[in-house]
């Protein structure tokens, strides 16, 4: 039963991670951004939440509605001041910008909050739980987590079908030099993208900050799961991304119900295997 | 030049190419409101690289490009269209992923006024309503060109540009495909077609331009040409000819 318990606590972790993945994936698959100051992004909206909790003094959840907000438009500033200069020119030169971005993050995380771990108190609900039974209980917290990555691939995958909008970002996708010929101003597609993106992150940073601890040099490594979950479930596919992130999770959780050494390793063993035998991941589409 | 009022779409002096390589010298021409021009030339003569310069796909090195009297110098390509212009490029690129409904729609982005609507297009080209819901991607080459020219005309343009419509398609799918320009035209809408198929070009346009290595070899109308001049100005044979418009 531990067992069915560590599986279960593996979904839950997959949905943070695959709301970690989403933005990773959307600006990916929008504009082919590998943007390695994701993770970074991430934490510092957790700083922000950190920062608005105390001051306002309010429950950190209820930051995220400055956070989120917020984050959208950084993501639209940064795409017209960084990203728009290098997307589409080179690929190296984007990634090089975005590791740039990366540093300059970390450092002025470090500069204004030390190198401290920190993390967000959400008061009652980072204990409570469901009990389902001796050995099985799922912590309110995972479970809205898992859930807002749910609803926010839904709400996305809606929004990319249904909307005018939406269907410019797959057009944009596609082809956006095409794109371009029928009238799609490709800058506000990217940065609409960039700014989905950035909110999508935020929500998981803050989320991780109120699940787990968190210091300014943490991006980069969580960064890692939301690129092995965007691998493992198939570049460009959002549902992919949650199967991703759910495998991951649960690779990861029975590696440590194994031996408690041993999650990230099975996770990464997974993630290589995917790639070794599946490239394209599970639900990835086929480049033409 | 006169009858400023009917020019559409004006070219002087165009120079264009890509990086060191220059594809197109001092190129003059003009395309009246509500005429069928034809651009024909060999593989490579610059006829797509003009065509991208009027849409806004390639900057000019050198001359103006004035459409509805306007000079387009840095305006970008999605605001060409919602002036009126729409480019149905070379080798279609349609988009895979959508469905063809969708790549119609997609077509209408910009929301221009005019006759053209998603039940016009398909009422014109049946062939689209019956694939409506398939995605693009599953189209044949013919059906591809089809939704290609729809998906233009979603926007509504004043002026439309066609670049080599006919390449890669069996004759009979040309045929078809050809079929569309009277339709076209028949709602007013200016036409500047680039083709290799001298014949299909010469068939449907009103006046005819032949690019020669970049450069106008020859103009006049379908029935003033003689087909030697034609070959001449094509393959540029005769060793005494002079470019110019």
């Amino acid at each position: 039963m531990t067992w069915v318990n560590a599986i279960v606590q593996g979904i839950l972790l997959g949905g943070l991670y695959a709301l970690f993945a989403t933005g990773l994936s959307l600006g990916f698959g929008v504009m082919r951004l590998v943007n390695l100051a994701h993770g970074d992004l991430a934490i510092l909206a957790a700083f922000i939440a950190l920062s608005s909790a105390t001051t306002l003094d309010i429950n950190p959840l209820v930051t995220l509605a400055i956070v989120l907000p917020g984050a959208f438009v950084v993501g639209v500033v940064l795409q017209r001041l960084v990203f728009d200069r290098v997307v589409g020119v080179d690929p190296a030169f984007a990634i090089v910008a975005t590791f740039g971005l990366s540093i300059v993050i970390q450092n002025a995380l470090l500069e204004k909050y030390t190198a401290d771990t920190r993390g967000l108190y959400v008061g009652e609900l980072e204990t409570s739980s469901i009990r389902v039974n001796d050995q099985i209980s799922i912590g309110w917290l995972p479970l809205i987590t898992f859930l807002c990555g749910v609803g926010v691939l839904a709400a996305l995958a809606l929004f990319l079908k249904r909307t005018k909008l939406g269907r410019a970002f797959r057009a944009t996708s596609d082809d956006p030099e095409a794109a371009r010929l029928m009238g799609i101003d490709n800058r506000r597609v990217y940065g609409v993208a960039l700014g989905i993106a950035v909110a999508t992150v935020a929500l998981a940073g803050v989320l991780l900050g109120a699940q787990t601890s968190y210091d300014p040099f943490i991006g980069p490594s969580r960064l890692i799961y939301a690129f092995e979950a965007v691998i493992i479930g198939g570049l460009g596919s959002l549902w992919g991304t949650l199967a991703g992130g759910i495998t991951l999770g649960v690779a990861q959780a029975l590696g440590r119900e194994y031996n408690s050494q041993w999650g990230e390793l099975t996770g990464h063993a997974v993630f290589l295997a995917v790639l070794a035998t599946r490239p394209t991941g599970m639900f990835g589409k086929v480049q033409a | 030049m006169s009858n400023q009022s009917e020019r559409l779409l004006d070219i002087d002096g165009l120079d264009a190419g890509y990086g060191d390589f220059q594809a197109l010298f001092g190129i003059e021409l003009h395309v009246d409101q509500a005429e069928t021009v034809s651009m024909i030339g060999a593989n490579g003569a610059g006829k797509s690289t003009l065509l991208k310069a009027i849409a806004g796909m390639l900057e000019p090195t050198a001359g103006e490009i004035r459409y509805a009297g306007e000079l387009l110098a840095g305006v970008p390509a999605n605001r060409r269209v919602a002036n009126g212009i729409s480019l149905v490029p070379e080798g279609r690129r349609i988009f895979p992923s959508l469905s063809v409904e969708e790549n119609l729609l997609v077509g209408a982005h910009i929301g221009r006024k005019g006759p053209w609507t998603k039940q016009r297009v398909m009422g014109a080209f049946p062939m689209l309503a019956n694939l409506a819901g398939r995605s693009a991607a599953r189209l044949s080459g013919g059906e591809q060109q089809t939704l290609a020219i729809g998906r233009a005309l979603m926007a509504n343009p004043q002026l439309l540009l066609l670049d080599e419509v006919s390449l890669g398609l069996a004759p009979v799918v040309v045929k078809q495909v050809y079929e569309a320009v009277p339709i076209i035209k028949g709602q007013g809408t200016t036409i500047l077609i680039v083709e290799q198929d001298v014949n299909q070009a010469l068939k449907v346009a009103d006046r005819v331009y032949c690019l020669l290595e970049g450069r106008i070899s020859l103009t006049g109308t379908p029935g003033s040409l003689a087909k030697e001049d034609v070959t001449e100005a094509y393959f540029g044979l005769a060793s005494t000819t002079e470019a110019g418009a």
